[in-house]
């Protein structure tokens, strides 16, 4: 730009002309994609990807348990509104996490992309020719022989051919030379291994797309279709409706659990009946470790519990008989359960509704009055029950547990305790107005979950080939093995000079060392077996 | 069926005697650094070209260690094989005992995985004989940690729970005992190196002469914790993948971010970053290394906080 043409005389030198803003644009953008798909950056999203999981470990999780972190918020009535907006009861499913993990995935896209195409080019052509100067190679090393120079080549090039190098033999700027390479597999394992990685998380993502997943709790004799009305809870992906759940039902025939000696659970099952409604359907066994697989679609047995059952007479001589209610068990090891009895429509009116607050132990003792269970088996099933009279508040407009009853209504006295007894089966209790009710007998429930997930053959198959990719990638080594002939300098024979490249050890002295020995013994041994050669070369 | 008794309580023998024995290694490890004296000019010639060759290290140390030391140092090594054999002999009696794999619960996953991290040094110290001076660092660990483990973690032998009675018990939990115990060794070796790394950063005559300048070499411990991983790293990836395929047919879906799920997958995140980390530039050595440990406390907090702490499905710890 120095230029000292007269012909302007304000010939201040043009400016540099200033890219277009396009292109300044086009460069921004491509410095930021470099950034992004350097592999410091793929380390440091590492980092906050597992970062990132922490606190959906140690808070609560609504896909986990609404009913933590129900607790959590009356626990924390400051806190929790805060950490909501965040999305940490969430963290799985909020926009934080997923901009983790797209951005990672993006840099590993823009890492593989470009490497996929290389190791595509490198695996059709031939190795690299050797560089000039091969004793600068991490590893290299002199070998003398009585050989000349092709004979020499032949056997290095035999050596290698025997172990699996793709050898190339040419003639270059140095004069001839070899160059070998073997491991493509190493490269093509990492590929592997990571577009496997992305595979895996588009079978994840279809799965939550077009899956659903509905938990009902059916008693012994019950059963259920598979639609969202019916299920206790359910969760579904945007892009499924109701329409596309497969018609099924399911019927519970019976349950049956046993235990060891030492009251440790040994197993759980459970008979169904299943098809397609209005079907005979097919009888079949489910259990803990084994659902139910049928035609991309499980049926799991997740839990079970007790459901006791209640006669009621009114003073009006107006009866329910067995009524059958679940209650929940609150310990896992005895089976003691809780649950609530509604009865709404005993015919006084709204506020002289029924209902019993309950305690179910399987094999139940008194002491001092107070009800525990004492073994998970219904050996001596006793119910501790509470009874109420007034109004429920089931038309509150607020939902309520099935499970238990509204205790607002209790605090302000529109639900008044009417008794209380401990019951054994057969017992009965009458209230001040004479109403009896009867602990009539029990059934046991199981806890089913049907569920569909069309990603996840895809995403067994992604983690199958990711850990082929992952073991060929850690495995195997990549070696280039260059030898180039040279006259040996006192005019007998040939100085080879050999050099090695390894990608994926950093032991490959040993190896390069083990490599030389035996082509310097295959080189003697070539020598001896052409005892004229020599001489005549000499 | 019912336990045999006599069984447990050899098991529960075979435990007290191995904490013995590995005690008494631990001694012996230390008297052969005691009585290990590193001639200095020797040491200074390696020291200006920065890490120390690898294939001499072993060898020249072996040389320049006093026979003393040496004995010393043989006689620690058979201690831990004799306590690797006693220690295996508390899971094969609890297994016989019980009939079942003996990793149902946290006491008999613990002692498992300990056993897996010194038979793996034991392995790695016989090929390379520089790694026996660091026997010290691997089994004060290994003491602390079997010893926590008989007072915090014991649970008398029972039989399995329902949901535990799964030909994956086999598979999944074997791969996490193994992936486990090897990852403990790798983490030692980086922890170790960070202290090594150090002291070699150091101008020669400022080197202490302690303990660390008894320490392999840098690189040494650099490549064993990295070897170490490499063979962890696919073996944990199966476990986990394991894992999913039995909780797809246990719990009702492969993957659910239980804690212990969460915990796994964090783990295999910090240790994917670490094998990225130590052909990075700019995060080679020192950084990796701590990459390394970080995935350490991750598997340890992993065992304890999350079993024994939160509350998710994967809770068949026995502690009450």
């Amino acid at each position: 730009m120095t230029t000292t043409a007269p012909a302007r005389e304000a010939a201040a030198p043009p400016p540099p002309a200033r890219p277009s803003v396009g292109r300044r644009i086009a460069a921004q953008l491509l410095l930021w994609w470099r950034r992004l798909t350097a592999m410091r950056t793929a380390i440091v999203l590492l980092f906050l990807l597992a970062l990132a999981a922490v606190p959906g470990s140690l808070l609560p999780q609504r896909s986990l348990s609404q009913a933590n972190v129900r607790g959590y918020f009356a626990d924390h009535p400051d806190l929790a509104p805060v950490l909501d907006r965040l999305y940490l009861f969430d963290v799985f499913s909020s926009p934080w996490f997923a901009a983790v993990y797209l951005l990672l995935f993006i840099s590993l896209i823009g890492c593989v992309l470009p490497r996929a195409v290389e190791h595509f080019r490198a695996l059709r052509s031939a190795p690299p020719p050797a560089p000039r100067n091969l004793l600068r190679l991490p590893d290299s090393g002199e070998v003398a022989t009585a050989l000349p120079a092709t004979a020499a080549l032949d056997v290095v090039e035999e050596e290698l051919r025997v172990r699996r190098y793709r050898v190339v033999r040419r003639d270059g700027a140095h004069g001839p030379e070899v160059s070998a390479e073997k491991g493509y597999l190493k490269e093509t394992g990492n590929l592997l291994f990571h577009l496997s990685l992305i595979a895996l998380l588009l079978g994840l993502a279809g799965g939550k797309l077009w899956g659903y997943e509905g938990s009902i709790l059916v008693t012994e004799g019950d059963g259920f279709c598979n639609s969202f009305q019916q299920y206790d809870t359910y969760s579904s992906g945007p892009l499924i409706d109701s329409g596309d759940l497969s018609p099924v039902c399911v019927d519970l025939e019976g349950f049956q659990a046993e235990y060891e000696p030492d009251l440790t659970a040994s197993s759980f099952t459970a008979d169904i009946r299943y098809g397609a409604p209005g079907e005979e359907g097919r009888t079949t066994m489910i259990g803990v470790n084994s659902p139910l697989r049928s035609e991309g679609d499980r049926l799991y047995l997740t839990g079970h519990g007790f459901s006791p059952t209640f006669s009621v007479t009114l003073p009006d001589g107006q009866e329910f008989t067995d009524v059958t209610v679940p209650f929940l068990p609150s310990d896992p090891t005895t089976m003691a359960s809780e649950g609530a009895l509604k009865l709404p429509d005993v015919g006084g009116g709204s506020d002289r509704q029924l209902a019993l607050e309950g305690f179910f132990a399987p094999t139940g003792l008194v002491q001092g009055g107070i009800l525990t269970s004492i073994d998970p088996r219904p050996l001596d099933p006793k119910v501790a029950v509470v009874a109420y009279q007034g109004y429920l508040g089931l038309d509150s407009g607020l939902p309520q547990s099935v499970y238990s009853l509204d205790a607002s209504q209790i605090e302000r006295g529109r639900l008044s305790e009417a008794g209380a007894a401990n019951l054994s089966l057969g017992d009965s209790m009458t209230l001040e107005d004479g109403t009896v009710i009867t602990f009539a007998g029990f059934k046991e429930f199981a806890a089913l979950q049907y569920s569909h997930d069309p990603g996840q053959v895809w995403v067994l198959v992604s983690a199958i080939s990711l850990l082929t990719g992952l073991l060929g990638l850690l495995l195997l080594r990549r070696e280039r093995v260059f030898a180039r002939p040279a006259p040996a300098p006192d005019g007998g024979g040939t100085v080879l000079t050999l050099a090695s490249l390894t990608r994926g050890s950093s032991e490959s002295a040993p190896r390069f060392a083990a490599l030389t020995d035996d082509l310097r013994a295959a080189l003697a041994a070539r020598t001896a077996s052409q005892p004229e050669v020599s001489p005549r070369d000499s | 069926m019912t336990p045999d008794q006599s069984l447990l309580d050899l098991s529960d023998t075979f435990f007290s005697i191995s904490v013995a024995l590995y005690s008494v290694a631990l001694v012996a490890f230390c008297a052969q650094l005691a009585f290990g004296r590193r001639p200095a000019a020797r040491q200074l010639v390696p020291a200006g070209g920065g890490a120390a060759p690898d294939a001499p290290a072993g060898t020249a140390e072996d040389l320049s260690t006093p026979r003393r030391a040496q004995r010393w140092g043989t006689l620690a090594m058979a201690l831990t094989a004799v306590g690797a054999l006693t220690h295996a002999g508390v899971l094969v009696c609890r297994g016989f005992a019980l009939d079942r794999l003996p990793w149902g619960n946290m006491y008999e996953f613990g002692t498992a995985v300990v056993l897996v991290a010194v038979v793996a040094y034991l392995v790695l110290a016989l090929r390379s004989p520089a790694l026996r001076h660091i026997g010290v660092f691997v089994l004060a660990p290994v003491v602390l940690g079997m010893v926590g483990i008989g007072l915090f973690l014991y649970v008398e032998g029972g039989p399995l729970v329902a949901a535990l009675r799964s030909a994956w018990l086999a598979i999944h939990v074997t791969a996490a005992i193994i992936g486990f115990g090897i990852f403990l060794v790798s983490g030692i070796a980086s922890a170790l190196y960070l202290v090594r790394s150090k002291d070699e950063q150091k101008p020669a005559e400022e080197r202490g002469t302690g303990l660390v300048s008894r320490l392999p070499a840098s690189s040494v411990l650099d490549r064993l914790s990295h070897r170490t991983a490499v063979f962890g790293f696919p073996i944990w990836t199966f476990a986990v993948i394991a894992g999913a395929i039995w909780a797809e047919s246990a719990w009702g879906r492969f993957w659910g971010w239980d804690p212990k799920e969460t915990w796994s997958f964090i783990a295999w995140v910090v240790y994917a970053a670490y094998l990225h980390a130590r052909t990075t530039a700019g995060w080679r050595g020192r950084p990796a290394a701590w990459v390394n440990v970080v995935g350490l406390v991750v598997m340890v907090f992993n065992l304890t906080f999350v079993n024994l702490v939160s509350s998710g499905l994967h809770s068949y710890a026995g502690v009450e």
